[in-house]
């Protein structure tokens, strides 16, 4: 009896150990975690688009006719870094979550990073802005897609200071975005001549920017810089027109400017502004085709934002790198290793590579903001002005402080 | 100097918003007893439908000035009867409970339809541009703010402080047994009072609409500085939540320029300071 029960034991242990790595062997599992602002001033930007974009890219990844299963969950992160960083590892230790996607936010992005990095995820970043995810915090398991700040300092405020924006003032959100694209601008505003006489630092999320918008307009500075994101920058740009800051002969520089922000702004006011982005859904057959998809899914019909489009672009491309390895082996610094391995190339950025640093790099594009009477329909708002390859728009690896380059 | 004094006056301006609001909150706690955290809600409500109001029906700012107080007041005042009526008797925080879950859904629903970075609405074409102090360039818009929400607090004032029916919803809140017994309709007269604080409010947010977006979460910010603004004039006074209103902006605009990162909290410092110093707020009555 008692030998029969030894016996059955070990039997079963053995069986256990075998189906283990049985099922190891062809693991065709992956849980997606799209981590965003659901519910603030992010939302319309990333937010349940960007979910979409994930579940769109699963759709069109063919990975599910080969046998793979693959689930993706949403979470809230109410742009508070604390928030972020618990649902991060409630995911990857309860939830079994693979990958993190989106997060827009710098503060809490940046707080994730460390987390992804830790558990030894995988972090497709879209929606954050900071250059810092690929410099000084860069990490093995993290590839940031769409646009940083360095970018948007380098094509937006370069193309200004070039065009006589000699002096700059800033109004700036007072959070790790905002730092970061006030430092990288800076730089290239010192750098090309021009010179930087002040600047004010607002909370986020505020609603009345007047008493700092006359700060900016005493100062005198040609160019008002706005490092700020979403609703501050809608609720600034409005204000600066009712200020007259425009006819006063000061230029504002909209830093980072989406296209729901456009939209929530209106063509009457927003005309003329020049930004970048690196995705616009009218650019071309593809970028139309799939955004006509997207907003159809979507509840208010609007096309995606380049910080949706970047997520639906960087898991399509995890999905290459996961088909390549032929299982998903479940460990982040791998998968990315391999990501970074294969060219970049999709509908809706075109060619580019990414990084050992973790930066994707691809074109970036100049947007004006077009004047009502030649928008042709409620989402036609841009006109393309010019265009920079990625290997100029972002950090050239030689001056990248990334701590994975040093090897 | 000159930017002192432009600051000075941008706090003005936004003082008026806060005055109009913690003025309908204090007529709503004065007379029904209930703290209506619904008020940021039912302000974004009241710039919604002056959206609607142009976007449907074509119907431009100046009629919206006097519509949508009205359609969002009638809201407000069906929630009252459906409601708030039922928990009259109760204890504030039941008041306080309530209309904060109801908040929460009201901004939860327009936020499903219409997403977060907002609508645009136009400054109406007449009080469009600016003129130059000297010292600041005053858009035109923002002086008429000015100047309408004084005029419609000093008029709400009177209303309650110096007529036969502001003496009759007094005396309807010390004793309304006393009240009805002199053939008077005491949950009527409740009823129209909170509808005309909810109308209140409206009327604020109709009047943010051209210069903030029309967006679901404007007055989740905006009602937490007009709670302080109503606890530091005390609770219920109305004359208290018109100077705190327009005082405290201008403390918030001082801020902006000295120190902008503390301009989010300064308030709520200057709360905490004046209930140490008075329990009651500047001209509250001890209860």
């Amino acid at each position: 009896m008692k030998s029969k029960f030894i016996a059955s034991l070990l039997l079963g242990t053995a069986l256990t150990l075998a189906g283990g790595s049985i099922a190891s062997a062809g693991d065709k599992t992956v849980k997606i975690g799209a981590l965003s602002d659901q519910s603030g001033l992010y939302a319309d930007l990333g937010g349940p688009g960007s979910t979409l974009a994930t579940q769109m890219a699963i759709e069109d990844s063919g990975l599910t006719a080969k046998g793979w299963k693959i689930d993706v969950i949403s979470g809230d992160h109410q742009n508070k870094p604390d928030i972020g960083t618990s649902i991060a590892r409630q995911w990857f230790d309860v939830d079994k979550v693979d990958i993190i996607v989106d997060v827009p936010n710098s503060g809490v992005a940046l707080a994730v990073n460390n987390v992804v990095k830790e558990k030894n995820g995988v972090y497709i970043n879209s929606g954050a802005a900071t250059s810092d995810l690929t410099n000084a915090q860069c990490s093995p398991n993290t590839v940031h897609w769409t646009y940083d700040t360095y970018m948007l300092a380098h094509t937006t405020g370069q193309a200004l200071v070039k065009a006589g924006g000699s002096t700059w003032f800033f109004l700036t959100a007072d959070y790790a975005f905002g730092a970061a694209l006030e430092r990288d601008t800076t730089a290239v505003v010192t750098a090309n001549g021009g010179k930087v006489i002040g600047g004010v630092k607002h909370p986020l999320n505020t609603s009345d920017f007047s008493s700092f918008l006359l700060q900016a307009q005493s100062s005198g500075a040609k160019v008002i810089g706005l490092a700020n994101a979403g609703g501050d920058t809608t609720n600034t740009i409005k204000q600066a027109a009712e200020f007259g800051i425009n006819k006063g002969g000061q230029k504002l520089a909209a830093l980072l400017l989406f296209l729901t922000d456009v939209k929530s702004i209106g063509l009457d006011i927003a005309q003329g502004l020049n930004f970048t982005e690196t995705f616009y859904w009218d650019m071309n057959d593809q970028t139309r085709a799939f955004s006509d998809r997207f907003a159809k899914r979507m509840k208010n019909g609007a096309p995606p934002t380049m910080v949706q489009a970047g997520v639906y672009a960087g898991v399509m491309h995890y999905f290459k790198a996961l088909d390549a390895l032929g299982e998903n082996p479940h460990d982040g610094v791998k998968v990315v290793d391999k990501m970074k391995s294969i060219p970049t190339e999709d509908a809706l950025f075109g060619k580019g590579e990414i990084q050992p640093n973790g930066r994707t790099i691809h074109t970036a594009y100049l947007f004006e903001v077009k004047k009502p009477s030649e928008s042709k329909g409620p989402w036609d708002l841009y006109k393309l002005v010019g265009s920079v390859p990625g290997d100029q728009a972002f950090t050239p690896l030689d001056k990248s402080a990334c701590a994975l380059l040093k090897k | 100097m000159q930017a002192l004094y432009a600051q000075l006056l941008v706090g003005l301006i936004n003082g008026s918003f806060y005055a109009l609001l913690s003025l309908g909150l204090a007529v709503i706690f004065g007379m029904l007893n209930i703290i209506n955290f619904a008020h940021g809600a039912l302000y974004m409500m009241g710039a919604f439908c002056a959206y609607f109001l142009l976007s449907i029906g074509g119907i431009g700012y100046w009629w919206a000035l006097l519509l949508a107080p009205i359609i969002v007041g009638i809201f407000g005042m069906v929630l009252e009867r459906t409601m708030l009526q039922w928990i009259a008797g109760l204890d504030h925080l039941y008041g306080l409970l309530l209309t904060f879950g109801l908040a929460l859904i009201i901004q939860g629903v327009f936020q499903n339809f219409f997403g977060s970075s907002g609508l645009p609405y136009a400054i109406p074409e007449q009080l469009r541009g600016g003129m130059n102090l000297g010292f600041m360039f005053l858009p035109v818009y923002r002086g008429w703010v000015v100047i309408f929400s004084l005029v419609v607090c000093l008029a709400t004032w009177f209303l309650i402080e110096r007529t036969r029916l502001g003496a009759y919803l007094r005396a309807a809140t010390e004793n309304p047994t006393l009240v009805r017994a002199f053939g008077i309709n005491v949950p009527r007269m409740i009823t129209l009072t909170y509808g005309l604080g909810v109308g209140l409010a409206a009327l604020a947010g109709v009047l943010s609409a051209p210069i903030n977006q029309v967006r679901p979460l404007m007055g989740e910010n905006i009602i937490i500085v007009v709670f302080a603004v109503v606890v530091i004039g005390g609770m219920g006074s109305i004359m208290g939540s018109i100077i705190t209103g327009f005082a405290l902006g201008v403390v918030e605009g001082l801020t902006k320029y000295f120190y902008p990162e503390a301009s989010n909290t300064v308030v709520f410092v200057l709360m905490v300071l004046v209930l140490l110093v008075k329990p009651t707020g500047l001209t509250g009555r001890a209860a």
